[in-house]
């Protein structure tokens, strides 16, 4: 089953090497693995979907040092979103299918030209996957996804804040507040 | 006070306590090595190959309980340090390596000894650093250094771009205490957890303490054996928690797993409670995992959480430093006693003393545990000895009693043959006196260029070659798992005697039993240069008992009885 695991790490150089490094070697399935800023600019967020003992990926994640807190958000109430661009081929006939498949998946159209049109569609998995399902008969010739990011709902939260960069040098530390 | 990056490599390194680096120097690492001139203090130890510098510096700390030190250049100097981590890695052995870099402006170039060594030590490193600024050198080496030796120790590698060396900057030694985010080392047990250990101790019959190599980490030897005795609860040993509790002790059953006792893995086959002191339940101990002490509850102690339901599901984890929760423990328990289950046990050690090589006439012919246990005797069980790895290993394992933690070093998790030379060199230069390395004939040859260092150094380590003209591990699982096809394990050896010669190191060669003590006192006699000593054994001794890779702990082959066999 799939799990989702959300980490807070260092913002440093090599630290989604660290990251992927560990899931290589301990033989971890990734899934999807996205990775951006938070508010605070010393902290990274990851969203990792794995298929693998969550628990177990948790414990080997906590042993990098550059990872400070992680999380096993599966089976709590949350916000799941993927972003795929999808470029299809149209014609006269096709264009209209295609506007209103995007009306049906509360999808944009960003993008066209005569022969073609890239779609832009948000959602869980799930959707995403169904849009491209309905789409692919059409003529798919590019799709690019973003992979999922997660949040909780709630007041559940895995804040970045409490951590400072310490400038020093041309690099940055990362402290306890 | 303006400081190159080398002059403050170096005055970290003094304030971290440094006393001894191992090393080899080369051309992206020189600018150090140059300002090692001004800084008189910290003794190097040239060695005659990098992997020999990381063995040093691991059998250093693992003698010592201080972090060890070795240095390299780039390139291959940095490759040839990987065995060496990688064996520090595997046992938990706080090394810090310094290891210099082509200029940072000439990184990604493929220059001339380039190699990108934090991306290869990347999963063989509990850390690892690449400095770009000069700026950050104090405080990386303060971090590396904390980061190697607290919690679960391990090695830390720095690597030093030429640049970075030869900058100037002013020194500002970072005096504030190490906070990291993401490095919070456990120590102390939840009372809860506290509460559910004592409540499975109070209801077991028949339990049994696996102690690890955390007893000896975290020196919780003393409070482990106050439990064991209060509580008539019988102790194992895995091959690095020996040391850790005194094996001469009533209630020890010596060492557990594949080589271990019978006893012992008899024992945790029918305990109905193991206590898991500082260990993780490595394939070595626990052979078949589904067949593994099938009526166990299990309370498990160790400071790495990723180490707890890694192997084997435990009832009771507690994360934390083993001497802390012991502490913690300790109050809360009550005396005990466990009558039935030691006499149970008592049967068991019968069979195997029957079994036992040391207590059978064997005419005048020499086997390796022959040696192993005149050793233990003619140094009063009280030497510290390192191993190198194979059948040599097992025999000291199981014919040397120690009493004392620190006492036995030896590559265990990696199984890296060739560290016994260089550890023990690393060992008695940290002790300051004289260590035993007993070597294979195979292991010493992978790593013995480093009887240069030794002489030079003048550092007094005895080495014992058990020479059966064999890998005779290797030999082992060819006889028993592939219809005795010894295929690449004869091994045409020099003479040692004159190759140690040729260094000026005195030696001599044993072939019968009753040279074997006047050898040793011989050896131990001789305190300020190495010795060695060739003893030439048995070719085809087996090491019993033996669990096969995989099988039931139970399983186990056995020295076959003096009625069912000659030997």
């Amino acid at each position: 089953m799939k799990r989702t695991l959300v980490a807070l790490v260092e913002n440093k150089p090599g630290v989604l090497n660290r990251v992927a490094s560990l899931f290589r070697r301990r033989n971890f399935n990734i899934d999807s693995l996205t990775v951006g800023r938070t508010e605070n600019p010393a902290i990274s967020r990851m969203t990792i979907v794995v298929e693998a003992d969550a628990e177990k990926i948790r414990t080997q994640l906590y042993k990098l040092v550059n990872v400070i807190q992680v999380e096993d958000v599966t089976d709590l109430p949350e916000v799941t979103r993927d972003l795929a661009l999808i470029k299809v081929r149209v014609d006269s006939k096709t264009r209209g299918e295609v506007v209103q498949l995007c009306d049906i998946f509360r999808a944009h159209i960003v993008d066209a030209t005569p022969e073609a049109v890239i779609v832009e569609v948000t959602g869980n998995e799930d959707k995403i996957n169904s849009m491209v399902e309905l789409l692919r008969p059409i003529g798919i010739l590019e799709m690019v996804r973003t992979g999922v990011v997660t949040m909780t709902r709630g007041d559940h939260v895995l804040s970045p804040n409490g951590y400072k960069m310490r400038p020093s040098g041309n690099g940055y530390r990362t402290n306890v507040l | 006070m303006k400081l190159t990056g080398a002059e403050i490599i170096l005055e970290c390194l003094v304030r971290e306590g440094v006393e001894i680096m191992f090393g080899y120097p080369g051309g992206a690492i020189l600018p150090t090595y140059d300002a090692m001139t001004k800084y008189p203090q910290l003794r190097h130890v040239l060695v005659r190959h990098e992997q020999g510098a990381a063995h040093m510096a691991d059998g250093y700390a693992r003698a010592t309980g201080k972090v060890g030190v070795a240095i390299a250049t780039s390139g291959p100097g940095s490759t040839n340090l990987v065995t060496g981590i990688a064996t520090a890695m595997m046992d938990s052995s706080p090394i810090v390596c310094i290891t210099g870099q082509v200029p940072s402006t000439a990184i990604g170039s493929d220059a001339f000894q380039e190699a990108d060594i934090t991306g290869i030590t990347l999963p063989i490193t509990k850390h690892n650093y690449l400095v770009y600024d000069v700026r950050e050198l104090a405080y990386t080496i303060r971090e590396a250094f904390h980061i190697a030796r607290t919690g679960r120790p391990g090695p830390v590698l720095i690597d030093i771009p030429k640049d970075v060396q030869n900058a100037v900057t002013e020194f500002v030694y970072p005096e504030e205490p190490i906070e990291l985010p993401g490095y919070q080392p456990p120590q102390y047990a939840s009372d809860e957890d506290i509460a559910a250990a004592l409540r499975l101790i109070e209801q077991a019959e028949r339990p049994l303490i696996l102690a690890g190599h955390g007893i000896v980490m975290s020196g919780a030897g003393r409070e482990v054996l106050e439990f064991a005795e209060r509580t008539q609860t019988p102790f194992a040993l895995t091959l690095l928690g020996k040391g850790g509790l005194p094996e001469t002790h009533p209630l020890s059953l010596g060492m557990m797993g594949m080589h271990g006792t019978g006893y012992a893995n008899l024992a945790i086959q029918n305990a109905d409670l193991l206590l898991a002191f500082g260990m993780r339940f490595d394939d070595r101990v626990t052979g078949n995992l589904k067949t593994y002490a099938p009526n166990a509850k299990k309370i498990h102690i160790d400071i790495d959480s990723s180490e707890i339901h890694k192997n084997v599901r435990v009832d009771v984890p507690i994360v934390g430093d083993l001497r802390a929760v012991m502490t913690q423990l300790l109050p809360h328990v009550k005396p005990m006693e466990h009558k039935a289950w030691l006499a149970q046990i008592r049967d068991w050690m019968e069979d195997a003393d029957e079994r036992d090589i040391v207590h059978r006439d064997v005419g005048d012919r020499l086997f390796a545990a022959h040696v192993i246990h005149d050793m233990w005797k003619a140094t009063g069980g009280d030497a510290t000895v390192v191993t190198d790895v194979g059948q040599h290993q097992m025999w000291e394992a199981q014919y040397y009693l120690h009493e004392r933690p620190h006492t036995l070093i030896t590559s265990g998790g990696l199984g890296t043959m060739g560290f016994g030379l260089p550890a023990a060199i690393g060992a008695s230069l940290g002790l300051r006196q004289p260590v035993w390395a007993i070597v294979g004939d195979g292991g010493f040859q992978m790593t013995m260029t480093e009887l240069g260092t030794a002489m030079q150094e003048r550092v007094p380590v005895h080495i014992a070659i058990i020479n059966n003209g064999f890998l005779g591990m290797v030999r082992q699982w060819q006889e028993f798992f592939y219809e005795e096809r010894y295929n690449a394990t004869p091994m045409l050896s020099p003479d040692f005697v004159k190759l140690a010669e040729a260094y000026g190191i005195p030696a001599r060669r044993v072939t019968r039993r009753e040279e074997v003590i006047p050898a040793i006192e011989w050896a131990n006699s001789i305190t300020d240069c190495p010795t060695l000593i060739d003893f030439v054994v048995e070719k085809h001794d087996l090491v019993y008992p033996m669990v096969p890779a995989g099988a039931d702990l139970h399983a186990m082959i056995r020295r076959p009885l003096p009625s069912e066999d000659s030997i």
